[in-house]
């Protein structure tokens, strides 16, 4: 299969990876790479080092979804990353889970409900949202798919959802986790979850409480503070007020 | 990409060469983003945009070129050398444009 035809392939089936290709300066004008995230490269770009450097890049900027022109010694290369349709997990289908839906959505994210609990999770509740699970968060964590471009947003507040929810993430590579619930809940579900053979180096990367800090009071600005966290965090940004930044 | 997919896939389906071309570089203002993407085929005719029609013309020869000769091209438009560019961008940014055939 050449890179074109893998490139189609995994457009078809939201795979994400990026493409390398020299477009100004060296010898092999228009050779190409296709980059993997776990580091699985395609194609020549005509030596071995050179192709291990623009592997690593390739890989940094598949975190953050960034395309850049860049330069290597005499070579002008264009890494272009191809990245699949964002998608969104939200555990409980609670109040706040309806605009978060929404507003989700509208950003072009897939979502999916998932809740144990038949009452919360309805189509009458969710009538837009793209899958709605009715089980255990163990059991629907073990039919979703969850990868780089996988976000979650555990919302059910309740510690028989949320620490078997994290408990089955743990094995998982979401680009985002998100806790509902406060500092105190945080570090006793912490503490099971350490207890129950859960890494720090996991439970670190769990934002929580979640959202940016806006003030957020109703469900609709919670659920906007929870969305704007999992933009910052899908291109690399802080979250900060633009007119404080220096540049 | 996505969206041009179906019109490679035709295209080389009735044994046309296409050629892809994609803004590799940009800077200042500039109306597509990094990775904006055109076809051409070797009849001239083209889908998608590299600009906001100020070098799209320019873009469909350089592609209908690069189908001849097999050899992929790397322009360069802008308004900063209006010597150098005999095409410009109105709204005064500068973009490259890698055109190669599809293989």
């Amino acid at each position: 299969m050449n890179i074109y035809d893998e490139l189609k392939h995994n457009l078809a089936d939201e795979t994400l990876c990026a493409v390398a290709t020299i477009v100004s300066g060296a010898a092999n004008l228009g050779a190409k790479v296709l980059v993997y995230p776990d580091g699985r490269v395609r194609g020549d770009l005509g030596n071995a080092s050179l192709n291990a450097e623009v592997m690593r890049d390739a890989q940094r900027l598949m975190q953050v979804e960034k395309s850049v022109n860049r330069v290597y010694g005499d070579a002008e290369i264009f890494i272009e990353v191809f990245a699949p349709k964002p998608k969104l997990i939200i555990f409980g289908g609670v109040h706040t889970a309806i605009p978060l839906t929404q507003f989700a959505q509208a950003l072009g994210f897939r979502v999916t409900i998932v809740d144990g609990r038949g009452r919360f999770a309805t189509r009458e509740r969710f009538p837009s949202a793209d899958e709605i699970i009715v089980a255990w968060p163990d059991e629907a964590i073990a039919q979703i798919k969850i990868d780089a471009s996988t976000y979650v947003a555990i919302l059910t507040h309740d510690p028989k959802f949320d620490i078997p929810a994290l408990k089955a993430l743990s094995a998982t590579h979401p680009r985002y986790i998100g806790s509902m619930g406060s500092r105190e809940t945080r570090k006793q579900h912490f503490a099971e979850l350490r207890a129950a053979g859960v890494t720090d180096e996991f439970l670190a990367t769990v934002h929580g409480p979640i959202g940016l800090d806006i003030g957020a009071r109703t469900p609709e600005e919670m659920a906007l503070a929870i969305i704007a966290e999992i933009v910052a965090v899908r291109y690399g940004r802080s979250g900060s007020f633009l007119s404080e930044r220096s540049e | 990409m996505r969206d041009l997919i179906s019109t490679i896939d035709a295209g080389r389906a009735r044994g046309d060469g296409v050629a892809l071309a994609t803004v590799v570089k940009t800077g200042g203002s500039t109306p597509r983003p990094l990775g904006a993407k055109m076809i051409v085929n070797s009849r001239g005719e083209f889908a998608g945009s590299v600009s906001g029609g100020c070098v799209e013309g320019a873009v469909i020869d350089e592609g209908r070129q690069v189908l001849k000769t097999g050899k992929p091209k790397l322009l360069k438009y802008g308004i900063a050398d209006e010597t150098a560019w005999d095409v410009g961008l109105s709204c005064g940014g500068m973009i490259e444009v890698f055109v190669e055939q599809i293989q």
